[in-house]
């Protein structure tokens, strides 16, 4: 935590520039909930927010038990901040399962907050704790707020008619009052949350107000906590915001590309952590003609997207890297008919089944080459949660105009992730129309557009247009089945070609930081926000240190590689074992430096500032 | 944003597709004939194949359905039936194994308006895209599914496949296979479909009027064309549906006819318990009376099942439409929640959404 400014405030308020607090219970003490309040509640106060969920695979595993234990990071600041911070100043820890997995996280020094209720020797031995932590000395190194959460949290709410059980499901509000209590939040936005949630129960949505209020009025009256703490608002640039995750970008995304193309949407989709977000997200969009379609299994799932855009629809289909794996062999018969369609990846820690709800950057490989023969696909990454609006309409403007398949990579920690978003004028954004072929006297199935090398699309209806296309090689222009050696390698090419050209048509590698020197850090995807961190501070250091973030991984953008020789060396960190440092070597012979750690979490600032300081160490 | 009820990118200036007019006035009037729904490609299957006669009868009805010919499309995975959709002269997607029937389902959903066919077989329906014949059937995807029967893998050469007989031997199962095979028709009706029928490559009037029903339902059809692969099973129907033997060993269902057959129409069909019988009439005091009544538009599909488990040397083998049901269809319960939405909410308004939930302002 910077301290700034403590004298112009009263004795008992601290001004903070940012705060990192992590909430940690059992998966059914309702941490994400507990979370996503607080985060409502600081962007709405106007804080600079970006928030880390963390929730086990397992719907409730055994309660009090390691692996059901669910965490939810946010950070928030009067300034611009890139992360979720790398550690927590607070960490709330709900029963002894979250304080073991978590403490660990927690500086010296850090606050620590613990329902002293639930260190019972059940749960202790639920969490293979040896001895009590509360009382072994083992948390001297942290300030201690042991507070009987449950039985304060009962307690008010006496006399309602509720089991105890039932008592003790509020317990989180109590939690979440005492971190309003202590940054001065107002409860109103989730008092009225609570209003409108529980509506049909009244009861439940009294016992959650008391809870809330309770907890707020504990900080206040009790001796505990000496001082509590100011987090301005940030200065953000002018316009309205909304807190967003990544997930809900890309399903608004994907509804303004329908809307700026003039085609219905149709996305085919098989649940899978962590994608199912977007198909629940526009399930709910029937008003503007969206058409969601939950299939058999992935793989019907991008069969039926296929189709639809056959028919002249914007058609998607989403998973994650189990499920892409299914759809590669249709991915591959959209390449081969050039027909327009969005394939989403929300990644997430493999390779099998790994770990769903976790962080990984495994699948750039994957959607890049696994498919049989060579068969391309442009690729878009989004870099942060709010940044998937604009990528998802990149994505659908590059499948529409090339009349290509196109995948976009997001992944498990932007999908969850928020931060504030500022809400773009529908105006500014880009038309996507493309028309369809009708002209019976000219129409060739595979004529294609000189500047694009995109063939028409020519949709069923159309009289004088029937044609067959297929997964079988075609002739080129006229698009009969060919087994002609020529012709294939000439097809082959075309179709290198035209995602290659791409490159023309997006924009350049942008730089942050000097324009040659010692480092360049080259990123994609998630790892925007810790990178950019990592070489502000670097920067403020005095080191010649650049980033460059990667959109666009397929083409790579026309200047990539000039910018990359503007630096001594190449640093680039992924969460995976060297994927785009692998294309990287291989596209331009530039000994690219991979910076590798897959833990299922994303990289910490300090991380990569160590990193970078040895190799400019190295440099020397 | 454009009314959800519409056809997606529809043909721009292009007034939004009516209906289909399934009449026989609509069919006069676009007069179509056979050879317009012949395409200019080489047909490339074996000569002697009974994909041929399918080919012709498919194209033979098609002017009847009173369809321009660019709102009809033919969707195939792979296969010896995946290569048809080259030879129609409609609109024609060849996609990959298994995979036509969610094509097909996608392109249903985004496109109400179009007459979509999908063509398969016994490896590429039950095999590999077993599970979403399921699937397409039990949604009532309105699509007519055509699987051509000919319980062996002909385009990969002759290895065996899911409705082959136990113990047979092929490239595959020399020593024969060990699988059971299945029945086509019983997985239809086990998946819901709304329409089941069952016709045969050579019997080119039966099967020309099995396609015209299914190419007249509202919903899920599934349509077994037993075929004859004369290259690597050849003859795999032949005791049943030669010519010369063909009234005694095949019955030809009729709704609400009972179930009679045989050379001098004097066999049939009753039930005995739970099972089915074969009697005579005239012997042991059988009259039609005791026959049973076919009916293929049973609310349950009891019939039906019992009669797609029939099957010779125990049986007679039934062709003709074991069921024919209506209920609503996938593309239109799809339409209908979209209707409903814009009648409930107004169509929608992309700016609302995009500030939907809580806002604050920085200036």
């Amino acid at each position: 935590m910077t301290t700034i400014q403590p004298a112009e405030l009263g004795p008992d308020v601290q001004e903070l520039e940012r705060v990192t607090i992590r909430f940690a219970g059992d998966s059914g003490d309702g941490m994400q909930l507990t979370g996503t309040q607080f985060t409502r509640t600081a962007a709405v106060f106007g804080n600079d927010i970006s928030t880390l969920p963390d929730f086990p695979a397992e719907i409730r595993a055994p309660a009090g038990s390691l692996p059901g234990v669910s965490g939810f990071q946010i950070s928030f600041s009067s300034s611009d901040i890139h992360t979720p911070g790398d550690q927590p100043d607070v960490l709330v820890a709900m029963n002894p399962a979250a304080l073991k997995t978590n403490v660990g996280d927690l500086p010296a020094g850090g606050a620590l907050i613990i329902n002293s209720d639930a260190f019972t020797q059940s749960n202790l031995n639920k969490a293979a704790y040896a001895s009590n932590p509360l009382t072994d000395g083992s948390l001297r190194s942290y300030r201690v707020f042991e507070i009987p959460i449950s039985t304060l949290n009962t307690r008010s709410l006496e006399g309602l008619e509720m089991t105890s059980k039932q008592m003790d499901l509020t317990k989180n509000f109590f939690a979440l009052g005492l971190m309003f209590w202590l940054y001065e939040r107002s409860m109103d936005p989730t008092l009225s949350w609570i209003d409108d949630k529980f509506s049909a129960r009244p009861v439940i949505a009294e016992a959650n107000k008391r809870a809330l209020k309770a907890g707020y009025a504990y900080g206040e009256t009790t001796e505990a906590f000496h001082t509590h703490y100011r987090v301005k608002p940030a200065r953000l640039a002018p316009g309205t915001y909304r807190n967003i995750t990544g997930n809900e970008a890309t399903a608004l995304g994907f509804l303004a590309a329908s809307k700026l193309a003039g085609r219905d949407l149709f996305y085919g989709s098989y649940p899978i952590t962590p994608a199912s977000d977007i198909l629940h997200q526009l399930s709910g969009y029937k008003a503007f003609g969206v058409k969601t379609f939950q299939a058999e299994d992935e793989i019907a799932a991008i069969g039926a997207a296929i189709g639809a855009s056959y028919g002249g629809a914007l058609a998607l289909t989403a998973s994650s890297g189990p499920g892409i794996a299914l759809k590669s062999e249709a991915m591959g018969l959209a390449v081969m008919v050039e027909l327009p369609l969005v394939v989403v990846d929300v990644q997430r820690a493999g390779p099998s089944t790994g770990m769903p709800t976790k962080i990984e950057q495994g699948d750039l490989l994957q959607v890049m080459y696994g498919r049989n023969s060579d068969s391309p696909m442009p690729l878009v990454a989004p870099a942060t949660p709010g940044e998937c609006f604009e990528l998802a309409i990149e994505a659908c403007r590059l499948a529409l105009k090339y009349m290509t398949p196109v995948a976009y990579l997001s992944d498990a920690f932007l999908a969850t992730g928020s931060e504030p978003w500022r809400i773009p004028d529908i105006g500014d954004l880009p038309s996507l129309v493309v028309g369809n072929a009708t002209d019976a006297a000219t129409f060739r199935p595979y004529q294609r557009d000189p500047d694009t090398l995109a063939r028409p699309w020519a949709i069923p209806g159309t009289p004088g247009l029937e044609h067959r296309i297929g997964g079988l090689e075609k002739a080129d222009v006229i698009g009969n089945v060919s087994y002609d050696p020529d012709n294939h390698h000439r097809m082959m090419t075309l179709r290198a070609a035209k995602v290659a050209g791409i490159a023309d048509d997006i924009p350049p590698l942008e730089v942050f930081g000097p324009d040659r020197g010692d480092l360049l850090i080259l990123g994609w995807g998630s790892t925007y926000g810790a990178i950019r961190s990592a070489v502000e501070r670097l920067n403020a250091d005095g080191k010649a240190v650049a980033h460059a973030h990667l959109r666009h991984l397929n083409p790579f953008p026309a200047n990539t590689e000039t910018v990359l020789r503007s630096y001594r060396r190449i640093l680039v960190p992924e969460v995976n074992l060297g994927q785009l440092s692998l294309l990287i070597r291989a596209r331009y012979l530039i000994d690219a430096i991979g910076y590798n750690r897959v833990r299922g979490k994303p990289f910490r600032i300090v991380e990569i500032i160590e990193e970078a300081d040895r190799l400019l160490a190295e440099n020397r | 944003m454009t009314d959800p009820t519409s056809q997606a990118g529809a043909p721009s200036g292009a007034a939004t597709p009516a209906p289909p007019a399934l009449s026989p006035e609509n069919a006069a009037v676009i007069a179509l004939s056979r050879k317009d729904f012949v395409s200019d490609q080489e047909v490339r299957w074996c000569p002697g194949c009974g994909d041929y006669s399918i080919l012709a009868q498919t194209q033979k009805v098609m002017p009847d359905f009173g369809y321009p010919r660019e709102n009809i499309v033919f969707i195939s995975g792979i296969g010896c039936s995946g290569r048809l959709p080259y030879y129609m002269n409609t609109y024609g997607f060849h996609s990959i194994h298994g995979r036509a029937p969610t094509l097909a389902t996608g392109l249903k959903a985004a496109r109400p308006d179009l007459m979509v066919w999908v063509i398969t077989g016994d490896g590429d329906a039950l095999s590999i895209g077993g599970n979403h014949v399921l699937h397409s059937m039990r949604r009532n995807v309105d699509i007519n599914m055509v699987m051509f029967n000919n319980r062996i893998y002909g385009l990969t050469k002759g290895q065996a496949s899911p409705t082959s007989e136990f113990g047979k031997r092929t490239k595959s199962t020399p020593a024969g296979t060990v699988d059971t095979p299945i029945m086509p028709l019983t997985i239809a009706l086990a998946a819901e479909a709304s329409f089941v029928a069952r016709s045969v490559d050579t019997h080119t009037e039966h099967l020309q009027g099995t396609l015209e029903r299914a190419g007249r339902h509202h919903g899920s059809c599934f349509v077994e064309v037993l075929q004859n692969c004369n290259i690597f099973n050849d003859g795999a129907w032949r005791d049943f549906t030669d010519r010369e033997v063909r009234e005694d060993r095949m019955l030809v269902l009729e709704h609400g006819k009972p179930m009679i057959f045989g050379k001098d129409r004097n066999k049939g069909i009753r039930l005995n318990g739970l099972r089915p019988e074969v009697v005579t009439i005239g012997k042991n005091g059988i009259t039609e009376a005791d026959l049973l009544v076919h009916d293929e538009q049973a609310e349950e599909p009891y019939l039906a099942l019992m009669l797609s488990r029939m099957f010779w040397p125990e049986f007679p083998v039934p062709v003709g439409v074991l069921r024919a049901v209506a209920r609503p269809t996938h593309d239109q319960l799809i339409t209908d929640q979209l209707t409903a939405a814009v009648a409930r909410t107004g169509a929608g308004d992309l700016d609302q959404i995009l500030h939907g939930g809580e806002t604050w302002t920085v200036d």
